[in-house]
């Protein structure tokens, strides 16, 4: 038993029709994934990293059984997510960052209640379990309040608790810490993190556009980028394949406007693999991958060229967002999502 | 190593944890929400109000009174089939609900019943207050004759009644936007057709018998057959009969309403539709 993965997929894929009038030239389909070939082993804290609009949330929902794929197939603990979907959502669950549901006029702790007797949960125990994950993250004392006047970022916290009362062998987490500030997007993290150590054979698989956040957290991560596994292996694998390469971050002179012929812009710099540019406060932001170090005097040269100056100059080490630039040659914060237009 | 873990019941037993789970915001919506009892107990009155005022003036036969009170003190559980069961789905797909239902393992269907059980006990309260007000305000007396029968009509229309407002619940979550305005488009004309101020005998025959689709009107009129028992004259057909039709539609709108939630999981799988948010 202990054998099948928790998580087993195998070219995974989805195409949306879309419906509603459409004006003409509008796209008929979306290809949200594209051949995904991905296992997770059972324990695993797993991580799918990729922009807005990457298919990250289409791949939870077929995990979920919530939608069936178009091409391939998928098994979370051995079962077929098409053919036998009441045997996964008996143990499994899923919490979706800046979820709404729920009901105002229940308190929180009855919300869960609620939630955690469609599983079959003893009422008795729920309710114990309730209580003592909701002083783990800091809401017993708001157990008794309405949920309508709780803060968006208390009911999201309520939510994401939702995902472990019900004691799941999956835990599906569709970007956790979505909106949440800071310190209680940490205390997410800490209670996955917590829950995992004290559960070694359950598995997380998480959504995630945020960096630091997959890094942090994930034993494993697969990069996504418009609906296509681009990557997977642990944070630190994926970070030493720039390890050879250099990074670096320069701040100059505002650089101006950019040139015109593809020969005249950075990008054709030797030994420039990839480069993203962002203003920041009256200078501008240079982020280099770089062939080697030595195709640093070329681009200071051309800097120069273009009438700017270094401000500052640091190499760093490689991050996740490096790794991402190198793969698709553009900064984790693009939203890709395709947009149908809305049919009314 | 494999860590403890806790006993879920399956089967029967949670198809009755979820039916009770869901059915519980409704029964303590009932204490929790009063300006809501308070509107849906104070409209309906005056409804009734004018209707007796009507037929005061026009010196309609008494019991039409109280065929008034009985038909005001239900449009109570019609509204609420309306606009809590048949919209409901609806408006849960849009708060995000519907897809932790789907994703549980506790049945839809249990859900649905939850929620037409937590809608009846919830709107039994109003309905008893409109009866207690009308009665009192207009000075009705009631002569049950056979009680046993009135609690049987009382039990098939709500099945009935219930049964089709958990048919549309899917219904107008396929049909999406238009569920609201077909809600306000049946509202008004059910009044009428369904007879809830007046016996629906008087709308000739063709139109009873086909208003009888709507399982109010026939269970209605049984009631007030059974209710006032001295004007027994005014009812549509005999009450065996009616009563064996409102249990062949509950029969039928609950079957259905099964089929058109596996349908309706079908679908939303495929196309997609019960993940798609409005942005
Ligand atoms: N229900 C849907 N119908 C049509 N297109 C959709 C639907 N859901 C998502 N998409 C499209 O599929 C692509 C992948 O979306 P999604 O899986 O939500 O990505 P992510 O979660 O990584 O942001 C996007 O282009 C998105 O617009
Ligand atoms: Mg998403």
């Amino acid at each position: 038993m202990s054998e099948t993965p928790a998580i087993f997929t195998q070219n995974l894929g989805r195409v949306y029709k879309l419906r509603g009038p459409k004006k003409k030239g509008d796209p008929k389909t979306i290809v949200a994934l594209t051949d995904i070939n991905l296992t997770v082993a059972r324990g695993e804290l797993f991580g799918l990293l990729g922009p807005n609009g990457a298919g990250k949330t289409t791949l939870i929902k077929i995990l979920t059984t919530l939608l069936l794929p178009t091409t391939g197939t998928a098994r979370v603990l051995g079962w077929d997510v098409v053919h036998q979907a009441q045997e996964i959502r008996r143990r499994i669950s899923m919490v979706s960052g800046g979820e709404t549901s729920g009901y105002g006029l229940l308190t929180v702790e009855e919300n869960l209640w609620m939630f955690a007797r469609f599983y079959g949960l003893d009422s008795t125990i729920a309710r114990q379990r309730i209580g003592e994950m909701l002083e783990v993250v800091g809401l017993a004392d708001r157990r008794r309040s309405k949920i309508s006047d709780l803060s968006t970022g208390l009911r999201q916290k309520m939510n994401f608790i939702r995902g472990f009362i019900t004691d799941p062998d999956v835990v599906f987490l569709d970007e956790p810490t979505l909106g949440l500030d800071v310190t209680a997007a940490r205390q997410v993290r800490e209670f996955v993190r917590e829950w995992m150590q004290a559960h070694p054979d359950r598995t997380v698989l998480l959504t995630t556009h945020y960096m630091a956040e997959a890094d942090e957290l994930c034993d494993r991560l697969a990069i996504i980028d418009k609906g296509r596994l681009l990557a997977l292996d642990t944070p630190t694998h994926l970070k030493q394949r720039l390890r050879r390469e250099a990074v670096f971050t320069l701040r100059v002179a505002p650089l101006g406007r950019r040139p015109l012929r593809r020969e005249d812009m950075l990008e054709a710099v030797p030994g420039v693999r990839q480069v993203t540019v962002a203003e920041q406060d009256g200078a501008t932001e240079i982020k280099l991958i770089l062939d080697s170090e030595d195709a640093l005097a070329g681009v200071l040269d051309h800097i120069h060229r273009r009438g700017s100056g270094l401000i500052a100059l640091e190499k760093r080490e490689p991050t996740l967002e490096d790794v991402f630039i190198d793969l698709v040659g553009r900064g984790l914060d693009v939203d890709t999502s395709v947009r149908a237009e809305e049919g009314d | 190593m494999a860590t403890e873990r806790v006993a879920k019941a399956t089967g029967v037993r949670l198809f009755w944890a979820t039916m009770w789970a869901r059915a519980y915001p409704r029964m303590v919506g009932t204490f929790r929400e009063r300006s809501w009892l308070f509107f849906e107990t104070l409209l309906p009155v005056l409804a009734v109000s004018g209707y007796v005022f009507i037929y005061r003036a026009i010196q309609a036969p008494p019991a039409y009174t109280g065929f008034a009170v009985l038909g005001g003190a239900m449009t109570a559980f019609w509204l609420n089939v309306l606009w809590s069961m048949a919209s409901q789905l609806y408006w849960d797909k849009d708060q995000g609900n519907l897809e932790i239902y789907v994703l549980a393992p506790g049945p839809l269907m249990a859900v649905l019943l939850g929620m037409a059980v937590g809608g009846m006990v919830m709107t039994g309260t109003r309905a008893a207050a409109i009866l207690v007000i009308c009665s009192w305000l207009f000075d009705v007396s009631y002569q049950v004759a056979q009680p046993l029968w009135l609690v049987a009509a009382f039990v098939l229309t709500m099945a009935a009644l219930y049964g089709m407002g958990m048919l549309f619940a899917s219904v107008f979550l396929v049909s999406g936007r238009e569920a609201w305005h077909l809600s306000n488009l049946l509202q008004e004309p059910i009044y009428l057709v369904s007879g809830f101020y007046f016996p629906v005998k008087a709308l000739g025959f063709w139109v009873a018998t086909f208003a009888s689709i709507i399982p109010l009107t026939l269970g209605l009129d049984a009631m007030r057959q059974l209710i006032f028992a001295g004007d027994s004259g005014l009812g549509f057909l005999p009450v065996p009969v009616e009563l064996a039709v409102q249990l062949v539609l509950a029969v039928v709108f609950i079957t259905a309403a099964y089929f058109a939630l596996a349908k309706l999981e079908q679908i939303g799988r495929e196309q997609g539709r019960l993940i798609e948010r409005r942005r």
